[in-house]
């Protein structure tokens, strides 16, 4: 009966946060449009973190470290995705100006 | 498979699906609407894991305030910047990622080294030396909730950096402004003013949410919540007002304003600073006195944190330059 091992919830949201991390690598390298490049970096980060937290699950009261390293990472991805999209803008605008940079 | 892997099963294939349609969903306004689905079904995600603290920071940020940022920076873009893609690629993606993952899970289930050990057996102690010293020393921590205790005191460092990583954002973003005139297109930046049915919504949810706010910084020491929960809940209650108009542009004229922007990171460094000369150690708090202390770092890191967000998302010209 028990040849199979039994996949725990666990085990399913690591190999969720791997997944999901590896189809934004593979966006990243082939997609063009910024945006869409943008968007599969904070994918990325988002499997990397499932990966954290499905690991600080592991017992059973959950790990506080991981979990305060994840809010932390959290807010330094949105400030670097705001500041990420505020230079595609500025690049887009450069470039409909005729391929000059702003004086 | 058991049927209590149900709900996690549904999760797992909705995420899949979202993260799919946000890489390669044909127009880029759907990929974007998918991407703001993802954080939601993350906060699930999050919750299910038993990370309450994450599912409430990942609702507001990830959901609501990355939503905004992404809506507000596509209407400055042209439509179609990217050629269409090729349906090689969505093949290609497929079956790079299927393979990579399942050679994963193989690993997982065959191998039962370091991760497998722990994973299967309940009986293997596998708690991190962190983990392990974090619970020995919660006591004298000032607080008890673990998280924000790791946080604000056992790893203060590392909240230290991150709000200065929120002024370099801030700094960066104010260096994309040009200071001599505004911009030519500054008229397409406005949101429109006919948004009512917005506009009476935000009058309700604006107080509420500065409530929420309050009370999740003020119950970070015992439970779920604390300053970045409260802070991006703040920063969307600002970001709303601002997008109908309810709120006057935040200037960065304003002393009010700047301070507002380097308080938490000012507060922090002032604690290290007088905790380093005459304390036990940079960063090592009194203990009779780190409750409050933390308390008021957060109080102050919430204010930078709600402040530098908002700006960071809606933040224009007339925002920005004095």
């Amino acid at each position: 009966m028990n040849t199979l091992p039994l996949v725990t919830a666990i085990e399913l949201y690591l190999t969720l946060g791997i997944a999901v991390f590896l189809l934004s690598l593979h966006g990243l390298m082939t997609l063009h449009d910024p945006i869409r490049r943008l968007i599969a970096v904070n994918l990325m980060g988002a499997g990397t973190f499932l990966v954290m937290v499905s690991l600080a699950r592991r017992s059973e009261v959950p790990d506080p470290v991981l979990h305060a390293l994840v809010v932390t990472g959290l807010v330094v991805a949105i400030s670097a995705t705001a500041f990420a999209l505020r230079l595609i803008i500025a690049a887009t605008k450069a470039d409909r100006r005729g391929g000059k940079p702003e004086p | 498979m058991s049927p209590e892997l149900l709900p996690d099963l549904t999760l797992i294939l909705l995420l899949l699906i979202m993260a799919w349609g946000a890489l390669y969903a044909p127009q880029r306004s759907d990929a974007m609407t998918l991407f703001i689905a993802f954080g939601v079904v993350v906060a699930l995600i999050w919750a299910r894991l038993d990370a309450p603290d994450l599912a409430l920071a990942e609702a507001a940020i990830g959901a609501g305030l990355t939503g905004v940022l992404l809506m507000h920076a596509a209407r400055a873009l042209p439509d179609e910047l990217h050629r269409r893609n090729r349906t090689a690629t969505y093949w290609g993606a497929l079956a790079f990622a299927v393979v990579a993952t399942l050679m994963f899970l193989a690993h997982l289930l065959t191998d039962d080294s370091l991760l497998n050990a722990g994973l299967l057996d309940g009986e293997t102690d596998m708690t991190p030396r962190l983990r392990s010293l974090a619970d020995a020393t919660m006591g004298d921590s000032g607080v008890e909730h673990p998280v924000t205790a790791v946080l604000l005191n056992f790893r203060a460092w590392d909240t230290l950096l991150e709000l200065l990583v929120l002024l370099f954002a801030l700094s960066g973003l104010r260096q994309l402004f040009p200071r001599e005139s505004a911009p030519d297109d500054h008229a397409t930046s406005r949101w429109p003013e006919s948004l009512a049915l917005m506009a009476a919504w935000a009058r309700v949810l604006a107080p509420l949410l500065v409530v929420t706010g309050g009370y999740l910084l003020w119950r970070g020491s015992s439970a779920p919540g604390g300053a970045f929960q409260a802070g991006s809940l703040l920063a969307a209650a600002a970001v709303m007002l601002r997008l109908t108009g309810l709120l006057p542009p935040l200037r960065w004229s304003s002393v009010w304003l700047r301070l507002a922007v380097v308080a938490g990171a000012l507060f922090f460094l002032t604690v290290a600073a007088i905790t380093g000369i005459w304390g036990e150690g940079w960063l090592t708090y009194p203990a009779a006195y780190s409750g409050l202390l933390i308390i008021s770092i957060e109080i102050f890191a919430t204010l930078s944190i709600a402040i530098t967000l908002s700006l960071l998302v809606i933040g224009e010209w007339e925002d920005l330059r004095s």
